[in-house]
């Protein structure tokens, strides 16, 4: 193996069943399910998958979630304002953390 | 007109193909293009064939539609029509648009649809649009918006209205982004003034005689959304941010020719656009292609399965396929001529003049 990830890997996804088929299709049922149209719209679950795969860094749902929030009519700027909301929450969770330093600083500082 | 022939009237920005010369204005050397794709699963036929699905032939001619002309007020980057102001050779003549008439006589088509270029440019337009209304079909108008505030055009809206002729515009996004990078800068805040114009006419408002349409194309090499799913979104949108109100929404795939394959080579994309339409494939999508139910007529007369065929130059499959010598019965036995730009219709939703056809 030259690199850890190659496009290619993205569309052969299905073969993942090769080591368990079973598995494999209940995975994917589940998957397809979940972004099927229901109380959130399908763009509305692209666009918080776009999200998410920032946030967990995935090159193939990054790939995958771009097309998908374009192909169901998001632009640029929409995707980029998702981004910033998980931007936002990852930040977020770093400094929220800054209240339990804060709490020691203030229980052992004078 | 913009005078590209006399060294007078000064330099111009020449956009479409033909007139920069370009070898992708010539429709063998596109199909030639499209052909040379290393793509596993490229035989449209074939595709048909592993689907189970017969090859594909009319069902009848539903909608007579007339390409009046690739004369247009504006070069977007995506037209596969190669339109532009440069193109005033290619208009259709009286004579032309009588022999159509005369064809359509012969149909039992129940919608003209007028594209182009900008087919209000062709000096004939209103009174084609008259004789089908005469005729009791229904007319469609396919505008780019833009032409509406050209001055010599200020009085469109009303005399479409007036006929009960449907608008069906082009829009890529309800926000401005998406719209001027592929139709040019400034096209996103004209369409709006158009849009509003077309409102302040009726159009839009429910009115079955006055029925707006946007149409939707890609701005880049991804598929068209589902028009069911974002019809109501661009409602909402355009309401909340314009106050402009329209009718229907349809979506439809940018097809791999002219401009937008050039677009495709250019940016590198080709071979990934081409292999997105193949594994896109829907048997679904066939039965309500348009080459089963239109019939297309170029500015010159010459017949054509669709539109996408008649810029490829692949003429329907008859004896004499011209519109002074219309012959149904051979038409409705003809099979329609596929290539591999035909993977653009099938290709998820399924694509046509009439927005997704699943």
């Amino acid at each position: 193996m030259d690199t850890y990830y190659k496009p290619q890997h993205l569309h052969q996804f299905g073969e993942i069943a090769e080591g368990n088929g079973p598995l494999a299709k209940k995975f994917f049922d589940y998957y397809g399910a979940v972004f099927a149209e229901g109380a959130l719209t399908e763009r509305e679950k692209c666009l918080i998958a776009l999200a998410v795969a920032h946030t967990i860094q995935c090159p193939y749902c990054i790939d995958a979630y771009t097309t998908g929030s374009l192909e169901k009519g998001a632009d640029l700027e929409q995707m980029t304002e998702a981004l910033h909301v998980a931007t936002a929450i990852r930040g977020g969770a770093s400094l929220v953390h800054g209240m339990q330093m804060l709490e020691q600083v203030r229980k052992k500082g004078m | 007109m913009l005078d590209l022939n006399s060294v007078e009237a000064g330099p111009k920005r020449a956009t479409s193909l033909r007139s920069r010369r370009s070898p992708l204005a010539l429709p063998e050397e596109q199909l030639r293009i499209l052909d040379g794709v290393d793509l596993a699963g490229g035989d449209f036929d074939r595709a048909l064939e592993g689907a189970g699905l017969p090859v594909l032939r009319p069902a009848g001619v539903e909608v007579f539609q007339i390409n009046v002309g690739r004369l247009c007020n504006m070069t977007c980057r995506h037209c596969h029509v190669d339109a532009g102001p440069d193109r005033v050779r290619e208009n259709m003549d009286r004579a032309t648009i009588d022999a159509c008439l005369a064809a359509l006589d012969r149909t039992d088509a129940h919608t003209v649809d007028i594209t182009g270029g900008a087919p209000e440019l062709n000096p004939h337009f209103r009174y084609l649009i008259d004789a089908c209304v005469a005729r009791g079909r229904h007319v469609i108008d396919r505008c780019n918006l833009t032409v509406l505030l050209l001055p010599s055009q200020r009085d469109l809206p009303a005399f479409l209205a007036e006929r009960g002729v449907e608008v069906v515009c082009s829009l890529p996004h309800y926000r401005q982004r998406n719209t001027d990078a592929q139709r040019g800068d400034g096209t996103y805040d004209k369409s709006l003034r158009a849009l509003r114009l077309l409102n302040e006419a009726g159009y839009g408002w429910g009115d079955p005689r006055r029925v707006l349409t946007l149409m939707a194309n890609p701005a880049g090499a991804f598929l068209a959304g589902s028009q069911a799913a974002m019809e109501a979104e661009w409602k909402r949108e355009m309401a909340r941010l314009h106050g402009v109100t329209f009718d229907r929404l349809f979506c439809l795939n940018n097809m791999p020719i002219a401009r937008f394959l050039e677009w495709l080579l250019e940016s590198g994309n080709l071979q990934g656009y081409m292999e997105r339409l193949t594994a896109a494939f829907n048997p679904g999508a066939v039965a309500g292609l348009m080459c089963r139910n239109t019939l297309s007529v170029s500015w010159d007369g010459r017949l054509f399965d669709c539109d996408f065929n008649q810029m490829l130059e692949l003429e329907a499959d008859v004896e004499r396929p011209h519109v002074r010598d219309f012959d149904p019965g051979a038409l409705a036995a003809r099979r329609v001529v596929t290539a591999r730009h035909c993977f653009g219709c099938t290709a998820g939703n399924g694509s046509s003049c009439g927005g997704s056809t699943t």
